[in-house]
């Protein structure tokens, strides 16, 4: 028996929420008394592997051939293999794009009990029993797995990054991967932003910015704090920013450190993305703004002055 | 070409969820069409009206008879008909299970889902019904275009996104900037939705391995810490030296 | 005695609330400031099918009954009172009025273009030296044999610029007192018509008013609606239904402030606590939801009866005088809630009061509803 995490590449390096992964998997293989496993498909330089072993996984599984683009079945039925040889009896994804799009399916193959969003260890291991958010970050349920395997995917910032070294044993895997029908025609990737689903800070702009006139202003802030860039609804409803940024229940919903909303009034559906978040500080010059019932910092105030300032005390230091 | 959009009912996005032990006090609860839903759905009647070779679209959930007026507004704003499995939605596997047994006698060339509900945040019944009916799944959708008779699928990805071709049959998990707004239904559509039909089915016996025990409210968030407009310092000084995520 | 609403009305409803919040509400303040009148939203709005909603589908209407009417005309007054007062003419009383006494030859060539929204209607009754009192008019037609000759002046009157159909009331045989009154179809590019100037009002300011002056119009016999001497009745019949509408308006504006001033109160903190904690405020946010039900419930069983095609002259009336009389109360409270806010024009609550004191006023004062109400006590 024993735990396998999915860890995730992303041109060719794992991403930021592998280690948080590890650890998260380590403590349940602890409790369960069970080895843990990774599993990374595709080509991962060398050096990346190294410091995953501070997580603790007792082998990294490698299958370095193929996978050249996402191809849902194909990557599915790989973990299926491997999740059947390595006899892992739970399966643990990231809840992002690419983590819930493999999950669903590794977990309908397998008979298994999926459980998304998840917000927690174990609250008992016999029976399974598991906190997740709901109702987007609103409430929590506890959900009890019947099934022999469960697969779950972790939501961001849930859980501490633990040093807790290990073996981490690197071991080519053997699998029969099925070739890929998956014909990609195009890719346009924008190189050198923050992504807005991996970032650990985030500036975000709502109606009160009052035009996409004034978002250099933001632009700038999140230059100077290495953030990304994200917005409300109404902002990308208007067209000011795309909808690829737009925060919220029927935006993105996102799990970042430092989380700065200015002028942003706080609609329900926007606490909901953004609830997760280490630490949010809101600028408006509303005091009866909602998002101030969120916030763990705040000024009530004219943001087109508060955040050129904020941007060049933050240069000059 | 046939495309089939999955629906699920849920209480509107605006709604204060309260709970009586692990279920959801729906009274005074409004229940709309899933937001990501209702965009799939959006995007397949503007296929559809664009004249890209769109013969049918049927909507299919899986709910109890209260679920009928979402249905019912789906057929409203131009669905041609619709299947109801006749069930509570269990989890995410019975659900997809239950569509994968009915989608096996229903024509379709593309499946098309909402990325997530907005109830139980499942994520999961795309993935799992093509899983189930051994076809190609693609998540994180932003666009759906048809070409010479092949669906043309834009994924984002981080950073950007890619353009997939498919000339079979397809599931594709859409996300926002699908399609521009839901649709409203005009007064005559209202009146045709009755006559459309709307087909219901018994559901096939199946387990689900999931199942909420326990409601958990989040702790109550301690209070703002303020700053002065004039004293940026402090806040910088706060986020460095107190919180630590600078 | 069923208080439900059948799942079409539920989903009117529920469309007439999409659309106003999600489309008017985006340049309401806009339009009222500047007086624009609503072109587009009326575009909108006639193809989802709400500028013939009660006609039948035949001339091109949705033929729905006018409980789903009450339920829509509400949703979009409580955002935007402009657009709900252009489509309650166009509804009440320039389609009903075709619809229920135009001949089908009228119907066939006037009706159908205003139903499915490509053109809208205007109803001139009021006139400089008479508003509600319309038991003679100074305008004239006289018959020519041929045609009738229109003379006159009309007031006050909405949609007049925006309109491409006319509902003229004017007087045949001043002998004949009331009963020489006639209806008339006028296509508004006639020869002779010509508007005076936009009328700049205190509130509804999106909806376009004029006064219509008439200088020797000649209009073919076949426009006149119904048998000669027919107009009068004709103007209180559809006036009579058309109450409704306005009522309906009124409990939307009541019913918009309403919304923005709960939502205003259990947000805004004075004295250490949300507003809404104070029974100063909470009270009066009970008296207003309690003013806005009955109003609401008096729209409702009017509109019922209409449906039944019953007599609905009495239920109208209070329907329209209550709600009118409750809506100005309701805003003022609102407005009062909302303290200094509620004087700014950025939060709404000043131009629902503004646009509650027409609905006191136009179809029909509260005072004459009350004369309406009152001889009916003693029939």
């Amino acid at each position: 028996m024993s735990v396998l995490v999915y860890i995730e590449n992303w041109d060719g390096k794992f991403k930021k929420v592998t280690n948080e992964l590890l650890s998260y998997g380590k403590q349940i293989a602890h409790e369960m008394s069970v080895p843990l496993y990774a599993i990374s498909l595709g080509n991962v330089a060398d050096q990346e592997f190294a410091p995953l072993k501070n997580y603790g996984p007792d082998k990294i599984f490698v299958v370095n051939q193929g996978f050249e683009v996402l191809d849902n079945q194909v990557y599915a039925d790989a973990i299926v293999q491997a999740v059947e040889k390595l006899d892992a009896q739970v399966v643990v994804f990231s809840q992002d794009n690419v983590g819930n799009a493999i999950a669903g399916r590794v977990a309908a193959r397998l008979k298994a009990g999926f459980v998304s969003a998840v917000a927690g260890l174990p609250l008992s291991i016999s029976p399974f029993i598991i906190k997740k958010k709901i109702y987007t970050n609103k409430v929590f349920g506890h959900v009890k797995i019947n099934s022999a395997i469960k697969v779950l995917s972790l939501s961001k910032n849930t859980f501490e990054v633990i040093e807790n070294p290990a073996a981490g044993e690197i071991v080519n895997l053997e699998l029969a991967i099925k070739t890929s029908s998956t014909n990609r025609i195009s890719v346009d990737k924008v190189t050198g932003k923050i992504l807005l689903s991996d970032a650990e800070r985030v500036v975000s702009g709502g109606r009160g910015m009052k035009g996409s006139e004034n978002w250099g202003m933001l632009e700038s802030l999140a230059q100077a704090m290495h953030a990304a860039t994200g917005c409300s609804r109404p902002v990308s409803d208007e067209g000011w920013r795309p909808h690829t940024e737009h925060i919220g229940q029927t935006g993105k919903i996102i799990a970042p450190n430092l989380y700065f909303a200015i002028g942003i009034s706080g609609a329900i559906q926007h606490i909901g993305g953004i609830s997760s978040s280490k630490c949010i500080v809101a600028i408006n010059k509303d005091p009866d703004a909602p998002i101030f019932e969120v916030a763990d910092y705040g000024i009530i105030g004219d943001a087109f002055k508060i955040v050129p300032e904020f941007t060049k005390l933050l240069q000059q230091s | 070409m046939n495309i089939l959009v999955c629906l699920s009912n849920v209480p509107d996005t605006t709604t204060k969820v309260k709970f009586n032990g692990t279920k959801l006090e729906t009274e005074g609860v409004q229940w709309i069409i899933n937001p990501w839903d209702e965009l799939a759905l959006t995007r397949a009647l503007e296929l559809k009206e664009s004249g890209a070779g769109i013969d049918n679209i049927s909507v299919i959930t899986v709910g109890l008879e209260d679920a009928e007026p979402t249905i019912r507004k789906a057929l409203a704003i131009g669905a041609d008909d619709a299947y109801r499995i006749n069930s509570e939605a269990f989890d995410s596997f019975y659900t997809a299970a239950q569509i994968a047994e009915l989608a096996k006698n229903i024509p379709f060339d593309l499946i098309m889902t909402g990325f997530e509900s907005a109830d139980y945040n499942g994520v999961a019944v795309g993935a799992m019904l093509a899983e189930l009916l051994d076809i190609p799944s693609v998540g994180a959708v932003s666009a759906v275009n048809v070409k010479d008779g092949k669906w043309l699928i834009d994924r984002e990805i981080d950073g950007g996104k890619e353009v997939l071709q498919f000339d079979s049959r397809v599931l594709v998990s859409v996300q926002k900037g699908i399609a521009i707004d839901p649709r409203i239904p005009a007064m005559r559509g209202i009146m045709n939705a009755r006559r459309k039909p709307l087909n219901v089915s018994n559901p096939v016996a199946l387990d689900s391995f999931n199942e909420i025990i326990a409601i958990e409210l989040p702790r109550s968030k301690s209070k703002v810490k303020l700053f002065d407009p004039e004293d940026v310092q402090s806040l910088l000084d706060a986020l460095r030296n107190e919180a630590h995520v600078l | 005695m069923n208080f439900e609403f059948s799942e079409e009305q539920l989903m009117i409803r529920q469309a007439a609330r999409d659309y106003a919040q999600r489309e008017l509400i985006k340049d309401v303040l806009e339009r009222d400031e500047k007086a624009i009148f609503p072109t587009h939203h009326l575009k909108a709005l006639g193809e989802l099918g709400f500028l013939g909603m009660m006609t039948s589908p035949k001339y091109g209407g949705s033929g729905m009954d006018a409980i789903s009417y009450v339920l829509a005309m509400e949703e979009i007054a409580k955002v935007d009172a402009s657009m709900a007062v252009i489509m309650s003419i166009n509804n009440s009383l320039v389609n009903y009025g075709l619809e229920q006494y135009g001949n089908e030859f009228q119907k066939e060539k006037f009706l159908r273009p205003l139903s499915d929204g490509t053109q809208i209607g205007a109803f001139l009754l009021s006139e400089p030296e008479a508003g509600s009192d319309a038991t003679h008019q100074n305008t004239s037609a006289i018959d020519m044999g041929d045609y009738y000759l229109i003379n006159g002046t009309k007031n006050w009157i909405s949609n007049a610029k925006s309109a491409s159909t006319y509902i003229v009331i004017a007087q045949t045989n001043s002998e004949k007192k009331h009963h020489g009154i006639n209806a008339f179809i006028v296509d508004k590019n006639t020869a002779g018509i010509s508007l005076g100037p936009h009328e700049n009002k205190m509130g509804m300011r999106s909806s376009d008013t004029h006064s219509v002056m008439f200088t020797d119009v000649k209009v073919p016999k076949e426009n006149r609606i119904g048998e000669d001497g027919f107009g009068f009745k004709f103007a209180m019949k559809v006036l009579s239904g058309g109450r409704i509408g306005i009522a309906a308006q009124a409990v939307g504006i009541a019913s918009g402030a309403m919304d923005l001033a709960l939502k205003y109160a259990q947000e805004r903190k004075a004295f250490g606590t949300e507003i809404f904690n104070h029974q100063a405020i909470a009270f009066k946010l009970a008296d207003m939801a309690v003013k806005i039900e009955n109003a609401r419930n008096l729209c409702l069983k009017a509109a019922w009866l209409k449906d039944n095609h019953k007599p609905v002259d009495i239920a109208s009336a209070m329907a329209k005088q209550y709600a009118a009389d409750i809506a100005m109360e309701v805003t003022t409270e609102a407005v009062q809630i909302h303290g200094g806010y509620g004087y700014v024009k950025e939060y709404h609550v000043e131009r629902l009061m503004r646009e509650a004191k027409l609905t006191q006023i136009y179809e029909g004062t509260s005072e004459v509803q009350k004369i309406v109400i009152s001889r009916g006590l003693v029939k």
